[in-house]
């Protein structure tokens, strides 16, 4: 057993990193709201980075690694704040041709979640619709869509769909399971990223800020909030791996209910992290200018996607009946 | 990163599994709550197998006669018996998980002689003198003092949450040595003789009813200067020596317990009828209890990772320690009061009531509380998180 991060997985991730920094700083980060949150040159950079072709074979292009390297990945991506269908765009890979580089923008839409919205519409090639009997293309150009005139994430315009088509079958029912699956284990991975950069945020300007004389960070009242995010997160991320694990070793635990358990925890400690690091930034983080709101939102939205806290908690307590 | 346990590891398993299977059915029932002297001999007994079939002192070195096992041989050893429903440390908690293994580390070649053998095999019990009633979660506030008079020190203060006082023979003891230097450099570690004259044990009834903790009024202890576990005026390190081994497993036995208590509760919220149905066609009690089980799963990987480190020796030892402890007793509290509302009147004795499997969850109940209080209260974890891990900086000393 190896439950930590080896040499290897390290160096993904510190690369990671890096790239995220020299891709996706701050600054141009919130630049790309003007963009609608797509800039094909950086999509493309994503691509050239591994991250939509780190799973395929390298027979077919990819860079052949697993689930585990995907989460490390993922975690990346969502710490750093990259806006866009990253997910949907990786799970289609073997399926639509262009997404293994960042070629194509490949969106996705739940048939069964309502209200039928969609972000990004006008920067996707593909939107992929996914319900219990398969995936569906549907052309995004010609969809007849209302844009959500202020979306709560300003990074990601949401267009509210006046009808969805039933588009072109590419796929059954396995190929379903394995995109609510992985994708839902993936979406963990972005909000453990978010949970985290929320922490560090926190921890940051508690250590700077100074109030009666001392850095707020040296009060209890602000020390424990701080405490209780990042066990949030560990606790998170550790549930996050393990089902990434089970995901390439299913013989290690029952899977389904990891994942579904990780993304639960996922989403409420980005959540309530989100929260916590707004509280802790006082009146300036209720403000536009500082960035704590930026990822209290991309959590709310990220929480929305593979999966809805209640169905989560209900598949985990549909594993306990004996 | 993997999950799975190496073949080696697994062999392990297989033969303690095939031992515990052989060994469990010869263990007499576990007597009464408060009938201390038969727990003692019980406790003792199983302690006394585990040392004959190789199993006492899993995790210490084979120098002084324990099985010097790996981090992970430690963990399955613990996942194993906890399955088997074998019993758990019980009176020999001290001497098992805080003595011994600060013997080893700091102990001279006498005190480790003396003592560790007869520890792991259940010849000798120890108890934990640290805690006093002006110094708790501030342990170094204590004021017991140690007078050296010759060959010995004489000791007088009291002592509060004596765990296993009145079974006994000896006494983990913190001692202020040194009254004019700072609070925590004037403390000795010294091991105390329980027969010796001069200790009076008063028992002390917790909220469940039950007597595991005592305080101790010491009056002029004689306590020879051998006795004494590292350098005079240094105990404050030695017991942070101490600290280090409550951590990091220990609290998987607890865990393993736990998740099987949620299916537990799972099963008897089945059974419960509430208006026309059952308890367990509530969505929201199924969601609350399926929550909690996503959260113990993710603790049992962060015991796992926190295992990993430990056999690498990467990572600052205690500190993984101190985020499971916060989220596990603050989990461990929820299913507590989860169950108490799922067991509504049932709830109101602390034995079954009106067929309902309930006086074990009314217990539990009561004992999760003492989760967030024992050994450094989720305040003072918080603390140790964000000063030591997230670097935030320390409260101003007074």
């Amino acid at each position: 057993m190896n439950f930590d991060l080896g040499d290897d997985e390290r160096a993904l991730q510190q690369g990671m990193r890096d790239v995220c920094k020299r891709l996706f700083p701050m600054d141009r980060v919130r630049a790309l709201e003007d963009a609608g949150g797509i800039d094909r040159t950086l999509w493309h950079e994503l691509g050239q980075a591994g991250v939509f072709s780190l799973r395929q074979p390298e027979s077919e292009g990819g860079v052949g690694l697993g689930m585990t390297e995907a989460a490390l990945v993922y975690e990346e991506l969502g710490r750093a704040l990259v806006p866009g269908p990253v997910i949907s765009t990786h799970l289609s890979v073997p399926l639509i041709e262009g997404a293994l580089d960042g070629q194509r923008v490949v969106g996705l839409i739940d048939r069964e979640r309502t209200p039928p919205v969609v972000g990004q519409l006008p920067a996707l090639d593909t939107l992929v619709v996914i319900d219990p009997k398969g995936l569906w293309l549907v052309d995004p150009q010609h969809l007849g869509a209302i844009p959500v005139r202020q979306p709560l994430d300003p990074l990601t315009p949401m267009y509210l769909l006046e009808h969805l088509p039933k588009g072109d079958k590419i796929a059954g029912p396995k190929e379903v399971a394995r995109w609510r699956r992985e994708g839902a284990v993936l979406a963990a991975a972005m909000l453990v990223g978010i949970a985290s950069a929320c922490t560090e945020a926190a921890v940051a300007y508690a250590k700077e800020r100074k109030q009666f004389g001392r850095p707020i960070g040296s009060f209890q009242a602000v020390k424990h909030i701080c405490a209780d995010m990042l066990v949030r997160e560990e606790v998170a991320r550790v549930g996050t791996y393990a089902a990434a694990v089970m995901c390439d070793d299913p013989g290690a635990g029952d899977v389904d209910r990891a994942v579904a358990g990780a993304r639960l925890l996922a989403g409420d400690a980005a959540l309530a992290n989100g929260k916590a690091s707004i509280q802790v930034h006082g009146g300036m983080g209720y403000t536009w200018e500082v960035d704590a709101h930026l990822y209290l939102k991309r959590a709310v939205l990220m929480s929305t996607r593979f999966g809805k806290s209640d169905d989560l908690a209900e598949a985990v307590a549909g594993t306990l009946a004996p | 990163m993997d999950l799975r346990y190496s073949d080696s590891d697994e062999r392990f398993r297989a033969e303690l599994r095939a031992w515990l299977e052989d060994a469990l059915p010869s263990l007499p029932p576990k007597p009464g709550q408060d009938n201390w002297p038969a727990r003692r001999a019980w406790d003792t007994r199983w302690q006394q197998m585990l040392f004959e079939a190789g199993y006492a002192g899993i995790d210490w070195p084979s120098e002084v006669e324990g099985r010097g096992a790996t981090p992970t041989e430690h963990l399955i050893f613990l996942e194993e018996t906890e399955r088997a429903g074998a019993p758990y440390v019980g009176v020999n908690f001290v001497g098992l998980l805080h003595a011994g293994p600060t013997l080893i580390a700091e102990g001279t070649p006498e005190q480790k002689q003396r003592h560790l053998p007869r520890i792991l095999r259940g010849e000798e019990v120890w108890c934990q003198g640290f805690s006093e009633p002006g110094a708790g979660s501030d342990l170094a506030a204590l004021s017991t003092k140690a007078v050296r008079d010759g060959d010995h020190y004489v000791v007088t203060g009291q002592k509060i949450w004596t765990s296993f006082a009145h079974v006994a023979d000896h006494c983990e003891l913190l001692v202020r040595t040194d009254p004019d230097a700072p609070k925590h450099k004037g403390i000795t570690w010294l091991i105390m003789p329980m027969d010796a004259k001069g200790i009076e044990i008063q028992p002390l009834r917790t909220i469940t009813g039950s007597t595991e903790f005592s305080q101790m009024f010491l009056d002029e202890v004689r306590i020879p200067v051998e006795n004494r576990v590292g350098e005079e005026n240094d105990g404050w390190r030695v017991a942070m020596v101490t600290f280090s081994f409550e951590r990091g497993t220990a609290f998987v036995g607890e865990l393993i317990r736990t998740m099987s208590l949620v299916e537990h509760v799972a099963g008897l919220a089945q059974r419960i009828p509430r208006g026309d149905g059952k308890a367990w066609d509530d969505p929201g009690l199924r969601r609350d209890l399926g929550r909690i089980a996503a959260e113990l799963d993710a603790l049992w990987a962060l015991t796992r990772r926190n295992v990993t480190q430990a056999e690498r020796g990467t990572g600052v030892p205690g500190l993984g320690g101190s985020v499971f402890k916060l989220a596990y007793s603050e989990v461990r509290a929820r299913l507590g009061d989860l169950t108490m509302k799922l067991l509504d009147r049932a709830a109101l004795g602390m034995e079954d009531v009106g067929g309902i499997e309930s006086g074990i969850h009314v217990e539990r109940w009561f004992q999760s509380m003492s989760l967030t209080i024992a050994a450094g209260t989720s305040q003072i974890q918080r603390n140790i998180v964000g000063e030591r891990i997230l670097g935030l900086p320390k409260e101003p000393a007074v």
